[in-house]
């Protein structure tokens, strides 16, 4: 067992984890925060697949913003009677039922893809990463497309959360 | 020996039915669309691993990881727009009681 | 030339459907076309007789026209016209009655006088009263329906035309069907008197039985010899091959057989024995009617036929002794009948079939010549007798109203004295009456009278000749008696006394008819006569025998048939005169004999035998049993089956099943199911895409099985 191994174990573990204290908790506000661990875990992921600019990105934006939003909005939308009583459903075995079948198949899907159990190859030399992966963005020959829509997205996102969410002020 | 492609698809793949679990089974809102960016992020993990191990040279996989995340936060911002927007018409945010498409 | 010939019948044709549907309500107009027509017809007749006439052999050289008009398989029934010796002398007669009595027919329809004051369409005209000088009077009136028959008396020329223009046994039928249902509708004109009905059907009912036969034999010929036309049948081959087809009726040859078929024809419309009861009922018609379609034409046309189809029918010797039996025998029998008869018309009508007996007895002794020759003769002067009996009844009307008196008209014994009262009626009745006994040499009656008897002692027929003989001498008695009575001696009642003579439209066609009753007879005097004979030659035997294949043989000439015409013709006339001129009323009538006074009760025989039979078929056996009982029986069965099935379906059936299993059912089946259905609409999110995910797993699960596995 190398190092990365067992780097790779233990963050896995860990992104499981926080994932399954998401989605069990019954207090929204821990579950927000067992996410940012989770979302941290999976930054930690990225770093070790030399995917150095997404671990950063990952980090800023979904920990700095994504969790943030939902934490503000748990916030916003407290009640005092709300965490009280179950926070699952009373059929929640239908769901962990298809989650595990699901696994199941996938993980035979995973296992049946050819040269599944290859290991990593070294780095082409000189492959600057962050700038290959902007002029990927960017270049007409490449992904400026999506990248544009990407950004009309959101801003359609921006325009209407605001408009969703504004107070009718009457 | 390194780590086997498989390791990280397998990671993926649980990390995508907890969170599938999670957006079935939860009563609150705001707690469906935390199970929803557990499967958004399995999915990043997943394009990530295939650069990585397929073809590290060429960014299509980032591209596509950084193109989820935009979507992603977008995605959320809308969400939870609405759920503060439903939250203050019908002063709930459990799924089960806004039901007023039905029968 | 032949195509004027199709135009011969067509004017009275357009008269009569113009009168029917254009000028019904105007009688001036209407006689005037009717007139016209027949004026028109009358003249074509004349440009052909004379043409006719004019020509050398022209029986050999005849005008002959036909169209193809039905087809029967492989040949065509054709229509056609002909002019042959024959039909030619046949045109002339036709031709001139007809115009006389429609302008007799203007004055005894009262043209000119005013409208009956309770006269009704279907009765006889009652008289109407006028305010003349102060006082009133009761003058004649016109008649109702006198454009009605005007229009019927010109269909019936249009069907005389046709059958004596005809070149075929079809046209001839056709014609003679034509002149049967004018027939019925003459007779029965003013059809608001029942006796005049019943004479009607009467008459039709007689004659169809005739002419029933008359198809069957038309028939016969058809299908022995694939032809009707007269000048294909008289072919020596064909005539031959008839004799020799032999059928299994009575022994018959197919000549013989078919011979008697259209002889029987003849019996009915000739009103012969046994078919002859309809003949003097048939009086109840206006006199013109009488006088045409019952003396001049229309039995004529039976005649006609006979003498048309000599050549086939005298093939055959059975059929020609039947022939001359009937002809003889009725000659004879209505002669007795007549002399006991009081009506003037009747004694005329049973004249009429005496002396068309005359013709038949003639035909039957193969005189063809001697009975064309007195159906011509004959044509004329019982046209002009009957003619001139209606003048006398209508002079005799003219006195019942002026006196008021309420006697028949029509009774001789209530005439007497008309001689001085109606002098151009009596003197050209007289000629008439002469002519009809076969007064010597000034009559035409005498010429074609002689004629025959001579044939039939000359072939050695002496039985004809002796019953002949009889029925002449009656013949000339009961006509002196009708002229005593009526016209000489004293007026026995104040109606006679007070009669007066007819309009000119009236007296002059009797005299015009008065005039060929004595000429015609000089073209037909036979060369052997003891004095006249060969000063002019016997053109009508010339002529006339001519239509023949071979012209007949004039008779030899032997003293015993002269004698005997002139005895009986001379003899009867001075006896009928001796006897009558004394008699004042019917008791002081010897020969009112019961028996003959009613006909030898033929027609109650015929009522009993035949008539109620035939009622009580109709109404017991057709119409109760059979019409209601079976027929309506099984409408009403088939009704009320069809009703208990209706219904059975609907309460059955239809109701229950397609009602409410199908149409209700369906209905309830599916709000059931959509209100169980609806609630997989909860409107929950989650719930939705558990659903989603569900189907998800079970679908990948089955595609990777239906791809790896099977």
């Amino acid at each position: 067992m190398t190092g990365e191994q067992i780097i790779f174990l233990i963050t896995g573990v860990l992104i499981l984890v926080s994932a399954l204290l998401v989605v069990t908790t019954p207090k929204l506000l821990h579950a927000a925060l067992w996410l940012v661990a989770a979302l941290f875990g999976v930054a930690v992921l990225y770093a070790t697949l030399q995917a150095n600019f997404l671990a950063v990105v990952q980090v800023v934006v979904y920990i700095g913003a994504i969790a943030i939003l939902f934490i503000f909005v748990v916030m916003l939308t407290r009640r005092e009677l709300m965490e009280k009583g179950r926070q699952t459903r009373s059929n929640w075995w239908i769901p962990a039922l298809l989650g595990l079948l699901i696994l199941a198949g996938l993980v035979l899907l995973i296992l049946s893809i050819p040269g599944v159990g290859r290991t990593v190859t070294v780095l082409p030399a000189g492959l600057d990463s962050v700038f290959a992966l902007g002029s990927a963005l960017v270049s007409p020959d490449a992904y400026v497309l999506p990248f544009e829509v990407a950004s009309i997205l959101l801003l359609a996102a921006l325009v209407g959360a605001v408009y969703v969410a504004t107070l009718d002020k009457k | 020996m390194s780590i086997p492609l498989s390791w990280y698809l397998i990671l993926a793949a649980a990390l995508f039915c907890i969170g599938l679990y999670g957006v079935l089974s939860r009563k609150n809102a705001i707690a469906i669309l935390l199970g929803v960016e557990l499967m958004l992020n399995a999915v990043n993990i997943n394009l990530v691993a295939f650069w990585r191990y397929f073809n590290p040279a060429q960014m299509s996989g980032q591209a596509f990881a950084v193109i989820v995340f935009a979507v992603a936060a977008a995605e959320v911002a809308v969400g939870l727009a609405l759920i503060i927007s439903v939250y203050r018409r019908r002063k709930t945010v459990l799924a089960d009681e806004i039901d007023l498409m039905k029968w | 030339m032949n195509f004027l010939i199709w135009f011969l019948p067509l004017p009275p044709l357009l008269a009569f459907f113009t009168i029917i549907i254009f000028t019904n309500k105007s009688k001036p107009l209407s006689h005037t076309i009717a007139i016209g027509a027949a004026g028109l017809s009358w003249l074509g007749s004349m440009v052909i007789f004379v043409k006719a006439v004019g020509m050398q052999e022209f029986g050999k050289h005849i005008f002959e026209s036909s169209v193809n008009w039905l087809p029967t398989k492989d040949l065509w029934l054709q229509i056609g016209v002909r002019v042959d010796p024959l039909s030619a002398v046949v045109l002339f007669f036709v031709a001139w009655t007809v115009l006389a009595i429609f302008v007799y027919s203007i004055g005894y329809h009262n043209f000119g006088q005013p409208k009956g004051d309770h006269d009704l369409p279907g009765m006889p005209p009652h008289g109407a009263i006028v305010v003349e000088k102060g006082y009133k009077s009761l003058v004649p009136s016109i008649e109702p329906m006198y454009s009605r028959f005007f229009a019927f008396i010109s269909l019936f020329a249009f069907g005389m035309y046709t059958l004596v223009l005809s070149n075929n046994l079809l046209t001839l039928y056709i014609g003679w069907e034509i002149m049967g249902l004018c027939s019925y509708l003459l007779i029965g004109f003013w059809y608001g008197k029942k006796s005049a009905r019943d004479a009607a059907v009467k008459a039709f009912m007689t004659t169809r039985i005739g002419d029933v036969f008359m198809l069957l034999g038309i028939a016969f010929l058809y299908s022995a010899t694939g032809s009707l036309t007269f000048s294909e049948i008289f072919q020596p081959r064909v005539l031959e091959a008839l004799l020799a087809a032999n059928t299994p009726v009575l022994g018959l040859s197919a000549a013989g057989l078919i011979g008697l078929l259209l002889f029987i024809g003849t019996i009915g419309k000739s009103a012969q024995w046994p078919l002859h009861v309809w003949l003097p009922d048939a009086m109840e018609g206006p006199t013109p009617v009488s006088a045409m379609i019952h003396a001049a034409t229309m039995v004529s046309a039976g005649v006609y036929m006979v003498i048309r189809m000599f050549p086939l029918i005298s093939l055959d010797a059975h059929t020609m002794t039947v022939v001359a039996f009937i002809g003889s025998f009725t000659a004879l029998f209505a002669a007795t009948i007549a002399v006991a008869q009081n009506d003037i018309k009747k004694v005329l009508a049973y004249s009429t079939i005496s002396q068309l007996g005359f013709m038949i007895a003639a035909l039957g002794v193969h005189a063809y010549v001697a009975a064309a020759f007195h159906l011509v003769t004959h044509a004329f002067f019982k046209a002009l007798l009957f003619l001139g009996s209606g003048s006398v009844i209508h002079g005799m009307e003219h006195g019942v109203l002026h006196t008021g008196e309420h006697v028949d008209a029509q009774d001789m014994f209530n005439m007497g004295g008309l001689r001085k009262k109606m002098p151009i009626t009596f003197w050209t009745f007289l000629i008439g009456g002469l002519a009809l006994s076969g007064f010597p040499v000034l009559t035409a009656g005498f010429w074609s009278k002689d004629e025959i008897f001579a044939e039939a002692f000359g072939k050695g027929h002496l039985a004809v000749f002796t019953v002949l003989a009889l029925a002449a001498f009656l013949t000339a008695f009961y006509t002196m008696r009708q002229i005593t009575l009526t016209f000489l001696g004293k007026a026995r009642t104040r109606a006679a006394e007070h009669a007066r003579e007819t309009t000119w439209t009236m007296t002059i066609p009797l005299i015009v008819l008065a005039v060929f009753a004595v000429g015609f007879g000089w073209v037909g005097i036979p060369e052997h006569f003891p004095g006249l004979g060969g000063i002019l030659p016997n053109w009508f035997h010339e002529f006339v025998g001519g239509t023949l294949a071979e012209l007949p043989e004039a008779v030899k000439f032997s003293w015993i048939p002269l004698i005997t015409s002139l005895g009986v013709a001379l003899g009867g006339l001075f006896v009928g005169w001796l006897v009558y001129r004394k008699v004042r009323n019917p008791a002081e009538d010897r020969l009112q004999i019961p028996l003959l006074k009613n006909k030898y009760y033929f027609d109650e025989i015929y009522n009993s035998l035949l008539i109620r039979p035939a009622y009580w078929v109709a109404e017991s056996f057709t119409s109760l049993f059979m019409d209601r009982k079976v027929i309506d029986g099984s409408l009403h069965g088939v009704a009320r089956f069809s009703l208990f099935l209706g219904n059975a379906f609907r309460n059955y059936f239809d109701k229950p099943v397609i009602n409410e299993f199908l149409g209700d059912g369906t209905g309830k089946a599916v709000k059931a199911s959509g209100f169980s259905l609806r609630k997989i609409q909860a409107g929950r999110v989650q719930y939705y895409m558990v659903a989603s995910v569900v189907v998800l797993v079970i679908f990948a699960v089955l595609y990777y099985f239906l791809n790896t596995g099977m």
